[in-house]
């Protein structure tokens, strides 16, 4: 009796979340698979076919054999998407080369820094993550513009004769996305330098290492796990980024969320931005697959480190 | 047949056949996946005793607890409490309580809550519970600490305190999962007498987990040495010490001189032929050509410099010291023999001079006597 | 002994002054006089009382807030049932599925996220506005709560539920009485963490949001377009007013509780050992 109270405790426990998340998460991307098969249609919900359930199990053959992959053929035979695509790849990829090379000196100086004061370094990188990301990037605005604080900075030292033009360049989006995402970057790389045992380095410099031999042969190599979760943090979301390329890049800069974005809120064509969303997760399968696995592995680390 | 130790037990249900087991395990076998905790193991204790389970880590000595406790369920076989099958009954409607290795006391509870943790579950009148709990601190002499959080108190305090939480329930059973192994030497000594004197005064049953033996020797009645999810031998300490039934008994508690050979017979006598070419006086007459062990604890081995005297049936053989163990209270002596074998024996200091020592690379001779030895069969 | 270069300060320096400078010129420039957000003129506080005359802004405010509360609530509730099944049920059909489940919404482009959302309340036909926001808003941030409550739930000892059934206690009554009160700080980040990630959300608020439920990330990005402003300086200084209020108010706590816990375990550890010379004396301070 008890054990069946149990039980059923048990089963609401999984269930509930489970329930939910497959309802709110899974079932959703089914439908943006599906809408990526219809073709658009001048209607509300504007694409057909639409499935009519009451129409049994006919109408519903009906419907499956109208979809087709005329969208996927139409992306791929537009160099708008293909390009948005690389450029969008090519971004994340430099802007997270960027945000290791910041976050690495940084994580490892508060590695190195007394213990006392490591939490609260922690803290002050943590803080600004609380802040919000349209804020931070909004800062930027003014910072970057030809007349914003930045040109005005390095005018007045009369390093430069003309305001640089930074905002509306990639170069926007690189400091953008390094900006916003640097926590990401530096705690995990800050976790996995913390934990290192010091006297590793010394056992090094004691067998003949210079420091910076010491540094890319031992301490390097054994930081690697937290570089690869670092860069996955940065790199999966930067990919898809909206806000940043929006309002720091320029008209002409191409990112696919922000295609996606205009396809959807501008042209109204939700079958080509579900396409869109469809081959952009599917661009992203491999690195989510990585980042799960290394979730995983840590956990599993965590549970038999106990 | 001399008794073995040198005391008595006037406690010994075990032996008296129309005695009823209060806990029994039988044919019980716990499986996790692939790998086999627990063996088809079956063992009984008896009411009021004070039973060790004995055993290196992943030997299944602490899924055994579990299963009484009833975290684990048993793949096969049946555990029985007072004659009733613990079969089905979920931890929290068994009579047993368990006192934690971690004490796995609750943080954010004081002293006084996590004691009546239990008594409030069973819905136990508030003015009886500050009673119980009042009576639990006089125990474990903690009253001056009932509002204390856990993490106020020091390593020997939480013990005390996770001791009297499962107490306070007046379980029929206390099981113990390495109850000191958290405490540094000297205090898990004090505190191996006070269990030992609270499980004589509350006449409770105590089962308890260790990998320690001189723990399991100093305060249990009976212990079970456990292998690989068997039980290889249960017994009293000074069986087990004193008669161990096999090889893996002999050397898993304290230390032993093996000696192999064949059995032969010799002046009437049964003795073993070693690879030394010695004849070892057996303590039983045994069949000619079998191949035994003979066990010998170091400290039944004597060191002389003189030879022992003809006749006196005792095994002596010459043998140079080799190595000098000092430990204060004794001192071992690792004699090499003309085979290169090294047996150990132990002497005790029982004075504080010595006019004329024994040194290093000294030849010397060894000796024993024939009932000093156990054969091992297995 | 761990040696704090030059090199190491210097790194920690530039790092955090690229963190905060953007942030503290934002703050400034809240107080500029002139409209013209990058040249000072002097000290004024009037953007601030324009704010207050902005019903637009205040009506965003308010949605965004009782789409915050809300939502974090609810996920908090639906992201410690996650982890309590991750962390406590190692093996039901399809947790590879529910584990994967929580963890890519955590690294899902917010396009992505939103569109689908949207999608989904489309299909069933629901009106977006106010509730659909709350509903997404919900299924993304349960994932943040589940992986913090989860991380908590893994460092914590499990013999002291056991303990708890051994005691008595049915499976229920060791959740509320002994997990919940030690897993309640993670479960409060959690909340928070959500609630600050709902506040923050423009993507997905945008895609499933409808009329009369603008929230304010939405409001403020449809004034940034137009280009920078004194006012939405002077927004972005009381949001992070806020934030860095209630930061530091729980950083403090936190502190606070850490440090009298390093004070009594030091005054224990102190005490046993002048108890091994000693014997206890009879009635010491409790």
């Amino acid at each position: 009796m008890q054990n069946a109270i149990s039980a059923v405790t048990r089963r609401l426990v999984i269930l509930i979340p489970y329930g939910w998340l497959l309802f709110f998460f899974l079932i959703p991307f089914l439908i943006v698979l599906r809408i990526s098969m219809s073709t658009t249609a001048v209607a509300m919900p504007p694409y057909t076919p639409v499935f009519d359930w009451t129409g049994g199990w006919e109408s519903i053959r009906a419907s499956l054999s109208q979809l087709s992959l005329d969208n996927y053929t139409w992306l791929a035979g537009d160099p708008l998407y293909f390009n948005a695509y690389i450029s969008s790849l090519l971004i994340a990829l430099v802007s997270t080369a960027l945000t290791l090379l910041v976050a690495y000196p940084m994580a490892y100086g508060m590695a190195k820094a007394p213990t006392t004061i490591r939490p609260t370094l922690v803290m002050l990188v943590i803080l600004p993550f609380w802040t919000s990301f349209l804020i931070r990037v909004y800062a930027w605005i003014g910072i970057l513009k030809p007349e914003g604080l930045f040109n005005q900075f390095l005018l007045s030292l009369g390093l430069i004769s003309e305001p640089l033009i930074i905002l509306n360049t990639n170069w926007a989006i690189y400091i953008g996305i390094v900006y916003c995402y640097l926590p990401f970057m530096v705690l995990p790389l800050y976790s996995a330098l913390e934990k290192m045992d010091h006297s590793l380095t010394e056992a090094a410099l004691d067998l003949g290492c210079t420091p910076i031999q010491a540094f890319w042969r031992v301490t390097f190599p054994l930081s690697l796990p937290g570089v690869i979760a670092g860069c996955l943090l940065v790199f999966i979301p930067a990919v898809g980024e909206f806000v940043i390329p929006d309002l720091l890049g320029g008209s002409e800069t191409l990112m696919i969320g922000r295609t996606l974005w205009n396809e959807f809120n501008g042209n109204r064509d939700w079958p080509v931005s579900s396409a869109v969303a469809v081959v952009l997760l599917l661009l992203l399968v491999i690195p989510i697959m990585l980042f799960q696995n290394a979730q995983a592995r840590a956990e599993r680390a965590e549970r038999e480190g106990r | 047949m001399k008794s073995l130790g040198i005391f008595r037990r006037s406690f010994a249900p075990w032996a008296d056949p129309n005695a009823k087991p209060f806990i029994s395990f039988r044919n019980v076998t716990k499986r996790f996946g692939d790998f086999t905790a627990v063996d088809n193991l079956s063992l009984d204790i008896f009411t009021r005793e004070f039973f060790a389970l004995l055993g290196g880590s992943g030997c299944g000595k602490s899924t055994l607890l579990r299963m009484l406790a009833g975290f684990e369920q048993p793949t096969s076989g049946e555990i029985t409490l007072d004659g009733q099958s613990l079969a089905g009954i979920p931890p929290y409607r068994r009579p047993v309580n368990m006192m934690f290795q971690s004490y796995a006391l609750f943080p954010h509870m004081t002293v006084e809550k996590n004691i009546a943790f239990g008594l409030k579950q069973d819905g136990m009148p508030k003015t009886e519970i500050a009673e119980r709990v009042a009576q639990m601190l006089k125990l474990v002499k903690l009253e001056s600490f009932a509002g204390r959080k856990p993490h106020q108190l020091s390593g020997g305090q939480r013990q005390r305190v996770a001791l009297a939480r499962s107490l306070a329930k007046r379980p029929k059973v206390l099981l113990l999962d390495e109850p000191l192994g958290a405490l540094d030497k000297k205090l898990r000594e004090e505190t191996q007498f006070e269990l030992m004197d609270l499980q004589y005064e509350l006449g409770l049953t105590f089962v308890v987990v260790t990998h320690d033996q001189e723990e399991a020797m100093t305060m249990s009645d009976r212990i079970a040495v456990m292998s690989q999810g068997r039980v290889i031998q249960v017994a009293t300490p000074a069986e087990i010490y004193e008669a161990p039934n096999s090889r893996f008994v002999a050397e898993f508690i304290g230390d032993v001189n093996m000696m192999e050979g064949r059995v032969a017979l010799e002046n009437g006598h049964s003795v073993l032929k070693t690879e030394d070419g010695v004849s070892v006086p057996l303590p039983e007459p045994l069949a000619e050509g079998r191949e035994v062990a003979l066990a010998v604890r170091p400290e039944k081995l004597k060191v002389s410099r003189a030879a022992p005297p003809e006749g006196a049936n005792l095994y002596a053989v010459r043998g140079e010291i080799w190595d000098i163990a000092y430990f204060g209270d004794m001192t071992v002596f690792h004699v090499k023999l003309p085979s290169g074998k090294i047996v150990k024996a132990s002497s005790l200091n029982a004075t504080r001079g010595v006019e004329d020592p024994f040194g290093y690379d000294e030849q010397i001779w060894v000796s024993f006597e024939p009932q000093a030895g156990v054969v091992l069969k297995g | 002994m761990v040696r704090w270069s030059r090199f190491n300060i210097a790194s920690i320096v530039f790092g955090f002054a690229f963190l905060y400078l953007p942030i503290v010129l934002l703050v400034i420039y809240s107080f500029n006089e002139s409209r013209l957000v990058t040249v000072w003129t002097g000290f004024s506080t009037k953007w601030y009382g324009t704010l207050l005359t902005n019903q637009a802004l205040l009506d965003a405010a308010w949605v965004t807030l009782r789409v915050g509360l809300l939502s974090a609530s609810a996920s908090t509730v639906l992201g410690t049932l996650a982890a309590l099944s991750l962390s406590r049920y190692p093996d039901f059909r399809g947790r590879v599925l529910f584990s994967g489940m929580i963890y890519a919404p955590l690294v899902m482009p917010e396009v992505i996220t939103g569109l689908s959302m949207l999608l989904l309340f489309v299909a069933i036909g629901i009106d977006r506005g106010f509730w659909t926001v709350t509903l997404a808003h919900t299924t993304f941030t349960m994932c943040f709560v589940a992986v913090v409550v989860q991380s908590r739930l893994q460092s914590f000892d499990r013999s002291i539920e056991e303990a708890a059934m051994d005691l008595g206690a049915t499976p229920v009554a060791t959740f509320f009485q002994v997990t919940l009160p030690i897993i309640l700080p993670a479960v409060l980040s959690g909340w928070v963490l959500a609630f600050t990630l709902s506040l923050d959300d423009l993507v997905i608020a945008s895609f499933t949001s409808g009329p009369g439920a603008t929230t304010l990330p939405m409001r403020i990005y449809s004034q940034v377009r137009l280009g920078v402003t004194p006012e939405i300086n002077a927004i972005c200084t009381i949001l992070i007013g806020v934030v860095a209020c209630g930061t530091l108010i729980a950083a403090l706590a936190t502190r606070r509780r850490e440090l009298q816990r390093q004070k009594d375990e030091r005054a224990a550890f102190a005490e046993s050992m002048v108890r091994t010379v000693d014997p206890p004396p009879a009635a010491a301070g409790g």
